[in-house]
């Protein structure tokens, strides 16, 4: 068996999600092959060469792969598959993007967001905005899989010394291209993989008051998120959105402020080890997943919560 | 230009379902079903794009049961023209249902094909990507802003980082995010005359599609319950639970 992992990058430096992945690929058992497609990313072949437990790195270097446009990159997935009894990417949006696209070139199924591997061919993975998890298996000859990455470890990213291979293949559709894109940049940590995340709902009231939650963020290191009634409220950009649909996060600790706890968030953030929440509704239904509620207006909660930490 | 809307008929999306006692799936019994909200947004796109004249038919399609007629009848409703049932299994996986509607694109000549970006039931994220990659289209997924012009569709995408606008040739896939518009309600004069609108059944098999899948669900569990912990009186008190009981700060 060997397994292809798609890696996750932007040209410049290979993402954690991949480590993910690449957990999920050692779980399942095989050989482990990483493909980097980019533009001007040796760097990344390098970085996932030194992987642990990677035993070789394909590198498809062309500017047509630049901005992973799932067109171009699925057509060079599915060619080179053939021989792989598994291809993984992580469930992020450039995962999610692409890996559908290969498994219909292929004619196989693909198996979204598992969070668990029982065998080869049994996966777990969450259905119903995770109200219930199904087993599955696939009969398929090549398994398409896309992997959430708070199932499973980050693999060490050092240790390793697999060979890069240039892949000379080069799969131009020519039928869409990239314009332009408005990517956030924030000094915080990544909202999907920092230990400790603190998110603002309806509650916040506007984007103004996310302020609030900054200075408790700076104290603890924490990466903002935000509730879906949020960011449909505009107080917040989407890419901050925890929930079924948007991040799914798993911290050490989570903090829900002014979130009352709607099935397609609890979905996002349920699995954190520690949730707080802080609402001024005692009923709300974030009380009943949370360890410690304070029953507070978090007008007053937060402020003296960043003064005290 | 014709538009296909492809819909799902999913549980309501404030229904919570439990699992079965035999595991065999979720209880379905008397739930109250409802347009995928995601397919709700994206039958209200494409009726704005016939009202801005950019589309001469919207044609929404569903999958499934003959159930799944009453959410053709709402997107007709909303201002489809038409509706076409494809009569099948309601838990038909994502590669067929792409491969039934990829027959279905090439029959009706569709230019824009929009589809939800995920059911909230399945949650596999699946039947845009796959439908454009058999009908050789480029998608533009999680749409969160769509301008047609010029043969090509400019689609703005909400991703991990922020967002991303790529420029499609049509024809082409777009399957829609949260933002990209907030649905109308059907009025009731509407709701009366999408019982006159043309609505065409058929069968996988009149459109030379094999449903069969590779993919089979072995069993489905609740997942770990997570109890609710206890109630905190103070700031204070929440600090020294989180430094020393938690041990999280």
């Amino acid at each position: 068996m060997s397994i292809l992992v798609i890696a996750e990058h932007d040209n410049v430096a290979l993402r954690p999600a991949t480590l993910n992945a690449v957990s999920a690929a050692k779980a399942m058992g095989g050989d482990i092959v990483i493909l980097v497609a980019g533009a001007n990313c040796a760097a990344v072949a390098s970085a996932a060469a030194a992987v642990s437990g990677v035993s070789k790195v394909l590198l498809a270097d062309n500017a047509v792969y630049a901005n992973q446009l799932p067109e171009d990159i699925s057509a060079l997935i599915a060619e080179i598959a053939a021989g792989y009894s598994h291809v993984l990417a992580p469930a992020t949006t450039t995962g999610k993007n692409f890996m559908p696209r290969v498994a219909a070139l292929l004619g196989v199924a693909q198996i979204s967001d598992i969070i668990a591997v029982k065998s080869a061919d049994t996966f777990v993975r969450p259905i119903y905005a995770g109200n219930a998890l199904a087993t599955v298996q696939s009969s398929d000859a090549i398994k398409v899989v896309t992997v959430r990455t708070t199932g499973f470890e980050e693999a060490a990213n050092e240790g390793g010394s697999a060979v890069v291979e240039a892949l000379a293949v080069v799969k131009n559709q020519n039928i869409a291209e990239f314009v332009s894109q408005q990517l956030t940049v924030s000094e915080r940590p990544e909202l999907t993989g920092a230990s400790i995340v603190i998110s603002g709902g309806r509650g916040m009231q506007n984007g103004d008051n996310f302020v609030l939650l900054e200075k408790v963020a700076d104290k603890l290191g924490a990466a903002i998120g935000a509730s879906r009634a949020a960011v449909d409220a505009g107080f917040v950009p989407n890419d901050m959105q925890v929930g079924q649909t948007g991040k799914i996060v798993a911290p050490d600790l989570y903090i829900a402020v002014g979130i009352s706890g709607a099935i397609q968030h609890l979905a996002g953030m349920k699995d954190s080890k520690v949730i707080v929440a802080i609402n001024k509704d005692e009923e709300a239904p974030i009380f009943q997943v949370a360890d410690y509620g304070l029953v507070a207006d978090l007008f007053q909660a937060v402020p003296e919560l960043a003064d005290k930490l | 230009m014709k538009i296909l809307v492809a819909i799902k008929r999913v549980v309501d999306a404030n229904v919570k379902v439990r699992v079965k006692a035999d595991n065999s799936g979720v209880d379905l019994t008397n739930a109250k079903m409802a347009v995928n909200p995601f397919c709700e947004i994206a039958i209200e796109e494409a009726i704005r794009l016939k009202e801005k004249g950019l589309a001469d038919e919207v044609i929404a399609v569903s999958i499934g049961e003959k159930a799944c007629q009453e959410q053709i009848r709402t997107a007709l409703a909303l201002g489809a023209d038409r509706g076409i049932h494809v009569e099948a299994a309601a838990d038909l996986q994502p590669l067929p249902v792409a491969r039934l509607l990829h027959k279905l694109v090439e029959k009706e000549g569709a230019s824009l094909v929009i589809l939800g970006k995920q059911s909230i039931d399945s949650d596999n994220n699946q039947v845009g990507q796959m439908l454009a990659a058999l009908a050789g289209m480029p998608q533009g997924t999680f749409a969160c802003k769509v301008d047609i012009a010029d043969g090509r569709a400019l689609v703005t995408r909400e991703v991990d980082g922020g967002e991303q606008t790529v420029s499609l040739k049509l024809p082409a896939v777009i399957t829609t995010d949260l933002r990209l518009n907030e649905p109308r309600y059907a009025s009731l004069p509407n709701i009366m005359k999408a019982k006159k609108k043309q609505l065409d059944t058929l069968t996988p098999a009149d459109l030379g599609v094999d449903v069969s899948s590779g993919l089979k669900t072995l069993s489905v569990e609740p997942p770990p319950s997570r109890s609710a912990g206890i109630k905190v009186a103070s700031v204070d008190e929440l600090i020294s639970k989180l430094k020393t009981e938690a041990k999280v700060i």
